[in-house]
């Protein structure tokens, strides 16, 4: 038995970041908003408190703030001939649950992508010919330019509360910053973290070798800041539990700290939360949403009429909602039609491990989740690909996040996996390591993509989404070329011994690599290769808003967190200002 | 064995001296613990109560554990550490009985980068693995805790090579999970029944739960001297919880 609830003016699929922004940007303008969240309320106080946070067993090993896969898993195959199979445990990404999404657990590590990445397809014909790319390589432009994010970007940061160090204000290129980074408008908000030994160690060696070394920018403050929505933050100790963890401090920009309380206080928003949406409901045209169906925690089912649908959930949930809504045609890899599901990617993630004498301390347990210092020298497009044979690059850093012992026990390669000579080499090199960490662009394929399951279903008995993805040849050779640069990086800073590992095919799910799942509802100018149009609305359903790094047509060398809060802002202010007044298309097709 | 044990007991009963008494409030928190006495909880001697492992099984696991990480002139390993207490717990709970797994079928074996896919929670997976572990040990005639140490690791790696089929459980998938919690439960907080008077850390020089370091990262390069700390401590380090008690969550 459906129960049916009273119309609001929007329903919210997911509150997390994208879900806590655009909720507040529309509460405040007087529309009625319901937030629907599938996991439970938390805060800073009393959940996310130490002792008890600091636990490496409970949230690293057991995986407790992520989204709860007994009950929504997805299934995987790394090619299409393959039956895919449920991903019985999160190992590769880690999508989170729970009021504020995935964003209370990621580092903070808060980069934006380059002029060159917003029209990647354009750019590389122009500059490498048209017959650079293999042929399978589905690149594309993303339909908005860098300078129309630009403002976006500044709001978002400012937001955050991002700490770092400009290198280039409105085209001056700025001492001490990333020389390579596209014209921002300012300064960040607060200058940048303190530098960890490995930071230092590894700027000085980059430096040598003539590149560009910057701190990298952190959404784990160096300060204290109260941001645009008058929310104060604290400056970040460095307790090294933040990647998978709730920062306890005040000190991690997640919607905790950065805006909930602004949105919770106002009485034009509702918070639901334990709703798990099955499905947004269209009218008869199909070409109109009429607002959502969701079961609850207890087990009863609601339709919450809205006039207008925003799906922000997390990148692979946004498509799974579509797919399940029937939204869009699903893309189909035999024919290369169809646009939902099109064009997944995710990020080509190697490593290097530089291993020093026991007299040199690193002391890796010193660590906010973006502390850490960069080059951009090998990333995107900064250096010439002629004769490489791809596309794309990575940032490479002394990044160190973390010592928690369960995880990180880095031993050089040869060493024994168990017995004396790995305890040996365990104890030997745990305080004297130094990781680099390698962050890959990802192009999209013709051959990677998301779907529904035929099979495995989830706790509602709906599709669980099948994932097939294999790394392309591109990425593969771009991760050699790049791994090879960082190990003369680890040389120069006089390790004992070096050793890279470019990441390797196949793809495998039981490895942690990263949660940068992007692609599936991507975005641009043409409805034949696109989900949503370039402010994100759907090209289908028009009173549908689809925002999430589901919209990024290929993936580039940063993590998209920042880019994700821009084109939120960038979507918000269309949705207000545009579509609000005049509800319909805001581009033709 | 004994004598291994014996040594280890002796490393972490040497390090605990430091830490004061139990205190009233360690009690009050921990209503079934016993009595307070002149031995701080989490420290004691006394042998795990296995509640998930029955005794064949707990020979087997305690003598695997201390090859796959030895008590040396480092200090402790996995069985001085507690590392089978803390597997007894662990798979006896919530994590034995499936936590955190996807555990619908059809269970069709798949390929190495789709990840695990057997029907088994890790619970059943040891029960069966053990069973046939100790039926084959049984016809050999020689239980693992009575073999040689070279003929103990020769037996782990016939397991870990994957091969040997336990009960429906390929050898190598349950030589991967006891190695993968016999580290977790070396390195994990000792509120998790291993890494006893947190050994483990003191060993690498983690701090553990400790998490301030605001006035030294700058400090490059310099050894950070700092006892370990646990969460189950107050800040008169006390450690509150008794290991033989899961500290489910």
């Amino acid at each position: 038995m459906t129960q049916r609830l009273k119309e609001v003016d929007v329903v919210v699929i997911g509150v997390g970041m994208v879900g806590s922004i655009v909720a507040k940007e529309l509460a405040a303008a007087g529309y009625k908003v319901v937030g629907l969240e599938r996991g439970e309320a938390r805060f800073t106080v009393p959940q996310f408190q130490s002792p008890a946070i600091h636990d490496e067993l409970r949230f690293d090993i057991r995986k407790a703030l992520m989204q709860d896969n007994t009950r929504e898993a997805v299934t995987f195959r790394n090619q299409s001939s393959e039956t895919a199979l449920p991903i019985r445990r999160w190992e590769s990404f880690l999508p989170g649950t729970g009021l504020g999404g995935s964003m209370v657990h990621w580092n903070g590590q808060t980069y934006r992508f380059q002029a060159n990445d917003f029209e990647l397809a354009t750019r590389t014909r122009a500059r490498y010919g048209s017959k650079f790319l293999d042929p399978d390589v589905t690149i594309q432009d993303w339909g908005v330019t860098y300078d129309d994010l630009e403002p976006h970007y500044d709001r978002f940061e400012y937001l955050l509360g991002t700490s770092g160090k400009a290198g280039n204000i409105k085209g001056k290129i700025v001492p001490g910053g990333d020389p390579h980074e596209s014209p921002r408008s300012r300064e960040y908000p607060t200058p940048p973290q303190k530098e960890h030994y490995s930071g230092a160690m590894f700027r000085r060696a980059a430096s040598s070798l003539g590149y560009h070394p910057f701190p990298q920018p952190s959404s784990n403050l160096s300060q204290p800041y109260t941001n645009p929505e008058g929310v104060k933050l604290n400056a970040c100790v460095f307790c090294g539990f933040c990647e998978r963890y709730a920062c306890e401090h005040f000190a991690k920009s997640v919607p905790q700290t950065i805006i909930l309380p602004v949105l919770l206080a106002n009485p034009n928003f509702e918070l639901r939360t334990g709703c798990q949406v099955q499905r947004i409901n269209l009218d008869s045209t199909r070409k109109k949403a009429k607002g959502v169906t969701y079961i609850d925690a207890a087990g009863r089912e609601f339709e919450q009429p809205a006039s207008l649908v925003i799906t922000s959930s997390f990148a692979l949930n946004n498509v799974r909602m579509l797919l399940l809504s029937r939204i869009g045609t699903p893309y189909d890899p035999t024919t290369a039609k169809g646009v939902v599901g099109r064009n997944y990617a995710y990020q080509t993630m190697s490593s290097v491990a530089s291993f020093f004498d026991e007299d040199v301390f690193i002391n890796p347990f010193m660590a906010s989740g973006a502390s850490g210092t960069i080059i951009n020298d090998f990333a995107g497009d900064n250096f010439d690909h002629s004769g490489l044979g791809f596309i794309g690059g990575s940032f490479i850093g002394a990044v160190n996040t973390n010592g928690r012992p369960i995880q990180y026990h880095p031993v050089p390669p040869g060493t024994p996996s168990w017995g004396k000579g790995w305890k040996d080499a365990v104890i030997k090199h745990y305080n004297h390591t130094v990781m680099f960490s390698l962050h890959g662009s990802s192009v999209s394929t013709r051959q990677n993509y998301l779907d529904l399951d035929p099979t495995y279903k989830d706790a509602w008995g709906q599709p669980l989404l099948r994932m097939t993805f294999d790394f392309p040849q591109n990425d593969l050779k771009m991760a050699a070329h790049v791994t090879a640069k960082a190990v003369e990086i680890g040389k120069a800073m006089g390790a004992k011994e070096v050793a890279g590992s470019p990441r390797k095919g196949p793809y495998t799910t039981t490895q942690y690599q990263t949660t940068h799942n992007t692609g599936g509802t991507v975005m641009g100018g043409d409805p034949s290769t696109s989900v949503v149009n370039r402010y994100l609305q759907s090209w289908d359903v028009p009173n549908v808003f689809v925002i999430g790094a589901s919209a990024y047509p290929q993936n580039a060398s940063w993590n998209p967190t920042n880019t994700l809060g821009a084109l939120t802002y960038w979507a918000i202010d269309a949705i207000k200002h545009k579509y609000l007044k005049n509800p319909g298309r805001l581009v033709s097709a | 064995m004994d004598r291994v044990s014996r040594r280890s007991f002796v490393a972490s009963i040497g390090a605990a001296s430091l830490v004061p008494a139990a205190s009233a409030l360690a009690v009050e928190q921990a209503p079934s613990a016993p009595a307070p006495s002149h031995t701080p909880l989490g420290t004691q001697d006394t042998a795990p109560v296995y509640l998930f492992f029955n005794a064949s099984e707990a020979r087997f696991i305690e003598s695997a554990c201390e090859r796959l990480i030895p008590a040396d002139e480092h200090g402790a390993g996995a069985l001085g550490a507690g590392v089978p207490n803390y597997l007894d717990k662990q798979l006896g709970g919530a994590w034995g009985a499936g936590e955190r797994l996807y555990r619908s079928g059809p269970w069709v074996a798949g390929s190495a980068s789709q990840g695990y896919q057997l029907p088994f929670t890790p619970g059943e997976l040891f029960h069966q693995a053990l069973r046939a572990i100790n039926r084959d040990l049984d016809s050999r005639g020689t239980p693992l805790p009575r073999m040689t140490a070279e003929a103990q690791d020769a037996y782990l790696k016939s397991l870990e090579g994957g091969t040997v089929d336990l009960n429906g459980v390929p050898s190598g998938v349950f030589f991967d999970m006891l190695l993968k919690m016999t580290v977790e439960g070396f390195f994990s907080d000792p509120v998790y029944g291993g890494n006893r008077d947190m050994v483990a850390w003191r060993m690498i020089g983690f701090p553990g739960a400790y998490a301030d370091y605001y006035d030294s990262i700058d400090r490059h390069g310099v050894k950070f001297e700092r006892e370990p700390m646990s969460l189950g401590e107050d800040g008169e380090r006390h450690i509150h919880s008794d290991p033989n008690i899961p500290a489910h969550l």
